[in-house]
């Protein structure tokens, strides 16, 4: 990286304006000032939207990126789009759902990953280590397998409120425990062992095969059926967590030293645990119950950023739900085409690369630590 | 309201008790560290000392008594305005985040900054000035990760520093360090212009950097003063419970303790 300007004591006063790059010292993470920044995020959304526009036309059926543009067009009230039903359908009612929650799902399962891994001061953190995805399992299992609620509450909205049930647990637990973040982490562990072991007791000894092979398609993640409905409900999620995170990008960098040292600059630590603990569980929550627990990406993508921003969460965390937005949109490509017309479930994909991926980054950042 | 003529300035506390899994940790604790003095906070293990540092710095809320910052009490104050005025470096700083020196003398800057701006001019002014301050210019870039333990103190001080604050609260910041930088970074803090309180363990060293002196034991301040006053085989004594030799050997007559061997 750029040595070149190492030894300048003072940056030209240029350089020095509000909102514009700091002085750049050479490596570390603060060698891409905000100058890289505007590039870097127009550059995400540049390629998140081309990401969505292509992946959409892959599949069975051929469809064009022009088909994709004149379809949205029409679908927002302009003109026409010239296709047949089908085809609008295929693209409007299962492609484009589709596409798009895989980019939310990515996008806000990073971004939970670097705000979990940043505030329990943990790089082993993420989405799940508050237990969300299991209780969200628990959920489901309990209403499609036991058949609780009768057929009037969807599976989704019992995975929502067990990984809320799971998320409360650990918060009672972990604050009977003493409240430090290792014991957030260890009950959050204890959280996922106790409700992975409800689940698999629930299917063990009543779910029929169908049944089984449904809940272990769903325990792994997928996207396939997501509809409008599911979209819309987790970009607004997603959108007020991304804001909430957002608020807190400043707060989020004093806890590089742990949380005396955060108080010790004028944080207050408990209220600000509390409010992003609540946001990513929410957020994770939201997910889980659309899609089931997509794993790895909330790990992987947040190291992955790290190492391309810099740990600034100002720069990093926007950087990171682009990067896990564009992820999961190609890696769900790859995970409904690869053994078309068998579907793999999306979690068995993002497993398979990010395990590789993962120890790529810790290898190249093996010096540091 | 007790003191409207003497409460204006710096950091006070009076009276301070503190209790953990009921044990009497601080029993009446008072401190008034004169405005841009260095004061040092001597004392046995367990005396007190970090206790009484993390009250003065608001991090823990005494049981009893009452910290003020300028007469008014800090437990009254936000958070955010008490990073302002009063900084804090420990004895240890354990980070896994890859950040390099610039971006740790950065965070000192948070206190000072709004939600969602970028930092400002005046941020990397404050910025610039606490790394010239403690010689770190030139390792701007470095990361935190390949400095020594001597240099990461360096740099928790030049983040305080950034903080531009006028009370700096030190905890026995020269615990891990060899001799040299033990000597260096405490002429850094002694030069500093602001008021700083250092729990320290080494009697000669406090003797040599600090103007004043307070010594606790068991919870209680047992001896406050210049010194030469507070550094007496008496005292050294009755506190540590060890023979020594005190000597006005010092630079500029300071006391020089040599310490006995026990019998």
């Amino acid at each position: 990286m750029s040595t070149g300007n190492r030894t300048a004591a003072r940056p030209e006063p240029g350089a020095r304006e509000r909102g514009t790059a700091p002085p750049v010292f050479g490596p570390g993470p603060s060698r891409h000032g905000a100058r890289l920044a505007v590039p870097l995020w127009t550059g995400g959304i540049l390629l998140l939207l081309a990401s969505v526009a292509v992946a959409v036309t892959i599949g069975p059926a051929r469809i064009s990126v022009p088909d994709v543009r004149s379809v949205v067009a029409a679908h927002l009230g302009f003109g026409d789009s010239g296709l047949s039903p089908i085809r609008d359908g295929i693209i409007w009612n299962l492609r484009m759902p589709r596409t798009l929650l895989a980019a939310v799902c990515g996008a806000g399962l990073a971004v939970c990953g670097t705000v979990m891994q940043s505030l329990l001061r943990n790089p082993l953190a993420d989405p799940f280590v508050l237990g969300v995805s299991s209780g969200a399992s628990t959920g489901a299992v309990v209403v499609v397998v036991l058949g609780v609620g009768g057929g009037a509450v969807s599976l989704s909205a019992g995975a929502f409120v067990g990984a809320l049930l799971s998320f409360a647990l650990v918060l009672l637990l972990s604050h009977t425990l003493g409240g430090s973040t290792d014991r957030v982490v260890l009950s959050g562990v204890a959280a996922m062992q106790l409700f992975s072991a409800l689940t698999s007791f629930v299917v063990m000894t009543s779910a029929d095969a169908e049944q089984t092979r449904g809940v272990l398609f769903w325990l792994l993640g997928s996207l396939s059926g997501v509809g409008w409905s599911e979209v819309v409900l987790c970009s607004a999620v997603l959108a007020v967590c991304l804001v909430i995170c957002l608020a807190h990008a400043r707060t989020l960098d004093a806890f590089a030293f742990g949380q005396d040292a955060a108080a010790a600059l004028g944080v207050n630590v408990a209220r600000t645990r509390i409010v992003l603990l609540c946001a990513t569980a929410l957020l994770t929550a939201a997910l889980v119950s659309a899609a089931g627990a997509i794993g790895f990406v909330g790990l992987v993508l947040p190291h992955a950023a790290r190492a391309l921003t810099g740990s600034g969460h100002r720069r990093l965390l926007p950087v990171t739900a682009l990067a896990g937005a564009v992820f999961l949109v190609w890696v769900d490509t790859l995970a409904r085409t690869v053994l078309d017309p068998q579907e793999i479930p999306v979690g068995v994909v993002t497993a398979m690369i990010g395990v590789p991926a993962f120890v790529l980054v810790l290898y190249r950042t093996r010096s540091t630590s | 309201m007790n003191h409207p003529a003497d409460a204006g300035e710096g950091l006070r506390a009076e009276r301070v008790r503190r209790e953990a899994g009921g044990r009497l940790i601080l029993d009446g604790v008072a401190i008034t560290p004169p405005p841009g003095a260095t004061v040092g906070l001597l004392g046995p293990n367990g005396s007190g000392k970090s206790t009484l540092l993390r009250i003065l710095a608001g991090l823990l809320a005494p049981d009893a008594g009452v910290v003020t910052l300028d007469g008014n009490a800090l437990a009254g104050l936000g958070r955010r305005t008490v990073a302002r005025r009063i900084a804090v470096v420990d004895q240890h700083a354990v980070t896994q985040v890859d950040l390099s020196v610039l971006d740790v003398v950065r965070l000192g800057r948070i206190p000072h900054r709004r939600a969602w701006s970028a930092p400002g001019r005046t941020d990397e002014d404050a910025v610039a000035e606490a790394l010239r301050r403690t010689g770190l210019t030139g390792h701007a870039g470095q990361s935190w990760h390949t400095l020594s333990g001597g240099e990461r103190q360096r740099v928790q001080i030049a983040r305080a520093l950034a903080q531009q604050p006028r009370e700096l609260l030190l905890d026995e910041p020269t615990n891990h360090l060899d001799i040299q930088h033990q000597l260096d970074l405490l002429a850094l803090i002694a030069d500093l212009p602001v008021t700083s309180v250092v729990a320290l363990h080494d009697l000669n060293l406090a003797a040599m950097f600090c103007d004043r002196i307070t010594v606790m034991k068991a919870g209680r301040v047992v001896a406050g003063g210049t010194p030469v006053e507070v550094i007496t085989e008496e005292l050294i004594a009755d506190v540590y419970g060890v023979g020594a030799v005190v000597t006005p050997d010092g630079p500029d007559g300071r006391p020089s303790v040599r310490f006995l061997p026990r019998r």
